[in-house]
């Protein structure tokens, strides 16, 4: 069974069809990704994943529960973290409590015991910084913990946009651009990183991604978009012969 | 005399404080102008009349009373006034709505409890203390260290707990406070309730020291309040504090030095001043738009 499915996704704005009848399945642990040219429909599609947008057709299924018009802090609870295109990090909270805000989404303890301070809340707070300083050594950000995020380099803060979504405990992360501003090194870093998530951490993984050889080489399957319509999907090798993608995306050169 | 003056002037400061605090914390988080933030407070001070005089509590009792009341009104005004507003139409909207509100609060309290000016039974003790040269009596202190209590347990709040770092997140980006799993509309409404709590703690406190309970005396106090926040830099926390103390200042100041008629215009012209200089406040950033 798929972890998300959509089915006959469309998104209109006022007239505009950002999206138009598209069906994708992503499949438990795959590393998907999604590409198609500026304009094409793919941060939209993030944003209804994530319940930013009701879409206007058609359903969103997660682990087999429709989730259309689920509240988009629900849908964060349910296990869909994502990561921006342009990163958000909350700047002026230090790089720690970044990812720990992240832990508090998901944590039990209720409004109340964390203002009281409460003995169990205490204990949940010490654990909570014990996984939140696990995710920052993961992601090479252990030494930087107590800085402001607005401090960080570029790249540095696109592994915190990572850590924090981690710190949600998600089935399903979803990258916006990853990679962008990256130099090589880093890149090759974050192909490692994003490996190293789905294997260890047993999340499912769906990017959008403008660098072909990033997309090329770590995803298993790609799902191609252009002016909203999905017009191919398939294994790197289908979707680097395939006509449809050449003419539109690719160009003629590839 | 000076000195005496400073006193005073800290004491006012130290409420206009309380209220601001109200005005800047939901600022920060929905950048909403709470217009009837000054009627939050007056309900606060006839909330603890109220208490007083009808129910015969002690005076600790009826403010925090008031405290309670308030909490559940702001929260109340928040669902049925703003928030259905949040998100589907523009912010002039929700400031549209915020002005009903504070009409509607003001003229209900009018129906309520007629326009003639009420008073607190003898609730604090008349009592005057000297110090050297300074004089200055029971309730003046008391203002002085109830908000002082109230300011620091409201910063170790907002810096420790879960809650507040909450809050911060959702005043830097409400869209990535969402989907960090954050029941952002419970932030928001928790905001309007410490915000309101505290304008109502103000309220009490200024109606005791003033003798003076009245449905319009929101107005002023709010304007005067909102001054501050923006003097101090409307969206910062400390920044309310510090507004308020120094508008509080420098309004006694100029009542002592220059004529007691010059009060509310000191107040009015320290905010144009503001706006035409540092347009951020004391403690505001300059935020420079991306073009």
């Amino acid at each position: 069974m798929p972890v998300l499915s959509l089915e006959n996704i469309s998104q209109e704005f006022g007239g505009l069809r950002a999206l138009d009848a598209v069906n994708i399945d992503v499949a438990e642990l795959a590393i998907f990704g999604i590409i198609g040219p500026n304009g094409a429909g793919k941060t939209t599609l993030f944003n209804i994943i994530t319940g930013f947008y009701v879409p206007t057709e058609g359903s969103l299924i997660f682990q087999g529960r429709n989730v259309n018009g689920v509240a988009t802090h629900s849908i964060a609870r349910l296990g869909i973290a994502r990561t921006f295109q342009n990163i958000r990090l909350f700047n002026k909270l230090s790089v720690l409590d970044n990812v720990r805000i992240g832990c508090h989404g998901v944590s039990k303890c209720g409004f109340f015991s964390s203002l009281l301070g409460l003995p169990a809340m205490l204990r949940e707070e010490k654990q909570i910084k014990e996984e939140a300083v696990r995710l920052l050594a993961l992601v090479g950000l252990y030494e930087k913990r107590q800085e402001y995020a607005e401090n960080l380099a570029y790249g540095e803060q696109r592994k915190l946009e990572i850590a924090r979504a981690l710190a949600l405990k998600p089935s399903l992360l979803l990258l916006d651009e990853p990679a962008a501003g990256m130099n090589t090194g880093e890149k090759a870093e974050l192909m490692d990183l994003i490996r190293e998530i789905r294997q260890d951490m047993k999340i499912t993984i769906l990017l959008v991604e403008h660098d072909m050889n990033l997309v090329m080489n770590i995803c298993e399957r790609i799902a191609v978009l252009d002016y909203g319509r999905k017009i191919a999907e398939g294994s790197p090798f289908e979707i680097k012969s395939d006509e449809r993608v050449i003419q539109s995306y690719l160009g003629a050169g590839a | 005399m000076f000195w005496e003056q400073l006193l005073n002037g800290l004491t006012l400061g130290s409420t206009y404080a309380l209220i601001a605090l109200g005005y800047t914390m939901v600022y920060g988080i929905v950048q909403l102008i709470n217009f009837a933030h000054g009627e939050i407070y007056m309900f606060g001070a006839f909330a603890g009349l109220f208490l007083v005089s009808f129910c015969g509590v002690n005076i600790v009792l009826a403010l925090l009373g008031a405290m309670a009341f308030c909490m559940l009104l702001g929260m109340l005004i928040e669902r049925i006034a703003y928030r259905p507003l949040r998100g589907k139409s523009s912010r002039l909207s929700a400031l549209i709505s915020a002005i009903g509100v504070s009409i509607f609060l003001s003229t209900l309290m009018v129906l309520l409890a007629e326009t003639n000016t009420r008073r607190y039974p003898d609730v604090v003790p008349n009592h005057s203390f000297h110090l050297g040269s300074l004089d200055f009596s029971l309730m003046q202190i008391i203002i002085l260290l109830f908000s002082a209590v109230l300011m620091v347990g409201l910063q170790l709040m907002v810096q420790k707990t879960r809650i507040g770092k909450a809050m911060r997140a959702c005043s830097q980006d409400l869209d990535a406070a969402y989907l960090m799993g954050i029941n952002v509309n419970r932030v928001i409404s928790f905001t309007f309730a410490v915000g309101s709590a505290l304008a109502a703690a103000g309220g009490v406190m200024v109606a005791i020291y003033y003798n003076a309970v009245w449905p319009y005396m929101g107005t002023m106090a709010g304007l005067k309040a909102f001054s501050a926040a923006v003097l101090g830099g409307i969206g910062s926390i400390p920044g309310a504090m510090i507004g308020g103390l120094s508008l509080g200042v420098l309004e006694i100041m100029g009542v002592a030095y220059l004529s007691s008629s010059y009060k509310d215009a000191i107040a009015f012209g320290i905010l144009i001043l503001v706006l035409l200089i540092r347009p951020q406040g004391l403690l505001g950033q300059k935020i420079s738009k991306k073009v």
